[in-house]
C-alpha cells in the first residue's frame, strides 16, 4: 500500500491528514480500507455498486466518518431548502428565451436562436444536427429540392450556370422578374467565394432562383431560393451523403445554402449570405 | 433548464441581480454561439458558460473587503430563515472553484465527469475541490474557523 497526501495539501510535521490509498488492483478487495474519495462518491451516487456494502460497513465501524457523511447529507438538504425555490419561480421576462429570440431581426436572434429556443425549452440533452423540424414538409421538401439542384449542377464543369457572374446586374434583374421577389446575388468575396453565375429552376410553388459560388480551391456553394409558405426564421441543417445544407425562411422566401460536409464552413457562408440579404432588404 | 440555471446562478453569485444578469448573459452568449451545430450536452454547455462568466466577473472586481450584512437585526427570524443565511454564509467562505463544484454536484446533481468537463480539469481535481468545499462548509455551519483543515 502507498500512502499519499491528497493532491495540493501542504505537509507539515506533526499534522495528521486524511490519506488517499491508491489501489493497485481493479478488483474490489474487501480488505482495502475505504478511501476519502469513496465516501464522497457514496453520498453522490458515484460509487460502483459492488463497493457500497464495503462503505456502509466502514461507516458502521467508523463513527467519525459516519458523522461527516451525515453532515454532507444535511448540507445538501440545506442547499435545496435555501435555493430550490428559485428553480420553482416562473421564468422572468428577461430570461424568457422566446422573447430574447424575437428581437429585431439580426442573424443571431432570427435564424439560429429560434432553433436553440425550441430545443432548450423542450429540455432535451444533446443536439442532433438533423433533428426533427417543426413542420417537416416545409423544410424537408425545400431542402431536398435545393440539394438535388446542388448535386446536379456543382459537378458541371462547362455549363454549371445559365448566366455568368460577370453579368451580375442582368442576372439579378432577370431572376427578380421571373421569380417575383427581389433576387440578389450576395457578395461573398470576403469569404473567398466568387459568383460563378445563376439559373432559373422550377420550385415547389413557382420559380426558384439558383446561384453558384466557387472558391479558388474549387469548393462550390449554391444558394437556392423559392417562395416558402412558412413565415418563421428558424434555421435547419440537413446532411445527405457528401453534402450539407442550411435552410431558413424570411419574409415569405425560403433560402437554402448548400455545400460540403464542413459544417462550420457552411455556417460561415450561410451567415454571410443571410447578412447580405438582410442588408439589401431582399 | 433555465429554472435550474437560475438556481445555480443565485447560489453561485449570491446577489439576486447579479445572478439574473449572469443568466441573461449566458443565454445571449448561447444564442450567439455556433456550438449549436457542433452537438454535445446543451445543459453542461450552459453551466460552463455561466461558470466562466462568473469567474470573469469576479476577476474584474477590484479587490475589496467583503462586507457582510449584520445578521441578527431580525432576532425573531424563523429557524429555516436562519439556516438559509447560514448555508449562504458558508458558501461565501469558499473560493470560486470550490463553491462551483459543491453547487454543481450537490445542488444541480451533475456527475463528477460533467463537472470535470465544465471546469476543464481532471476528475481528481474535482474530487479534491469537493472534499475541501465540504470540509469548509461543515466547519462554517458548525461555527468553527473556516480555515481549519487539519486535525492536530
Amino acid at each position: 500500500m502507498v500512502f499519499l497526501p491528497l493532491s495540493g495539501e501542504e505537509i507539515e510535521t506533526g499534522d495528521v491528514f486524511y490519506f488517499e490509498i491508491r489501489k493497485t488492483t481493479t478488483m474490489t478487495d474487501h480488505k482495502i480500507p475505504v478511501t476519502e474519495d469513496e465516501l464522497h462518491a457514496y453520498v453522490d451516487n458515484e460509487l460502483p455498486a459492488e463497493r457500497r456494502g464495503d462503505v456502509e460497513a466502514w461507516l458502521a465501524a467508523h463513527p467519525e466518518d459516519a458523522e461527516r457523511v451525515r453532515s454532507w447529507r444535511s448540507m445538501a438538504e440545506a442547499l435545496h431548502a435555501r435555493y430550490d425555490a428559485i428553480a420553482d419561480e416562473p421564468v422572468p421576462q428577461r430570461h424568457d428565451i422566446e422573447r430574447l429570440v424575437r428581437q429585431p431581426r439580426k442573424w443571431v436572434y432570427g435564424a439560429l436562436a429560434a432553433t436553440l429556443a425550441a430545443f432548450i425549452v423542450g429540455g432535451g440533452v444533446g443536439w442532433l444536427a438533423h433533428g426533427a423540424a417543426a413542420s417537416p414538409s416545409a423544410f424537408q421538401s425545400f431542402t431536398v429540392d435545393a440539394l438535388d439542384a446542388h448535386r446536379l449542377y456543382v459537378v458541371e464543369v462547362r455549363h454549371p450556370v445559365d448566366v455568368p457572374g460577370s453579368e451580375r446586374e442582368h442576372l439579378q434583374q432577370w431572376l427578380t422578374k421571373r421569380c417575383g421577389w427581389d433576387v440578389r446575388a450576395p457578395e461573398l468575396g470576403a469569404t473567398g467565394l466568387r459568383l460563378v453565375g445563376g439559373r432559373l429552376l422550377p420550385g415547389p410553388t413557382g420559380p426558384a432562383s439558383f446561384l453558384m459560388y466557387e472558391s479558388a480551391s474549387g469548393e462550390r456553394f449554391t444558394l437556392y431560393a423559392a417562395r416558402a409558405t412558412t413565415e418563421t426564421t428558424q434555421m435547419r441543417y440537413a446532411k445527405q451523403d457528401q453534402d450539407g445544407a442550411l435552410f431558413w425562411a424570411d419574409r415569405g422566401v425560403g433560402y437554402v445554402v448548400s455545400g460540403g460536409t464542413d459544417r462550420e464552413r457552411l455556417m460561415q457562408v450561410a451567415r454571410m449570405v443571410y447578412d447580405e440579404i438582410e442588408k439589401s432588404g431582399g | 433548464m433555465i429554472p435550474a440555471l437560475r438556481r445555480y446562478a443565485r447560489a453561485l453569485a449570491r446577489d439576486a441581480d447579479i445572478a439574473d444578469d449572469l443568466v441573461q448573459d449566458t443565454l445571449v452568449r448561447a444564442l450567439r454561439s455556433e456550438r449549436l451545430f457542433l452537438g454535445g450536452d446543451v445543459r453542461s454547455w450552459l453551466y460552463t458558460i455561466l461558470t466562466n462568466l462568473n469567474k470573469n466577473r469576479r476577476r474584474s472586481l477590484a479587490r475589496r473587503p467583503h462586507f457582510m450584512p449584520l445578521l441578527d437585526n431580525n432576532p425573531d427570524a424563523s429557524g429555516t430563515e436562519a439556516e438559509g443565511r447560514d448555508i449562504a454564509r458558508a458558501l461565501a467562505t469558499l473560493v470560486e472553484e470550490q463553491r462551483s463544484v459543491l453547487l454543481l454536484v450537490m445542488l444541480e446533481g451533475l456527475s463528477y465527469r460533467e463537472v470535470a468537463d465544465i471546469q476543464g480539469v481532471p476528475i481528481g481535481t474535482v474530487m479534491s475541490r469537493l472534499a475541501r468545499a465540504r470540509a469548509h462548509v461543515k466547519a462554517s455551519l458548525e461555527g468553527e474557523a473556516p480555515a481549519l483543515r487539519r486535525v492536530k
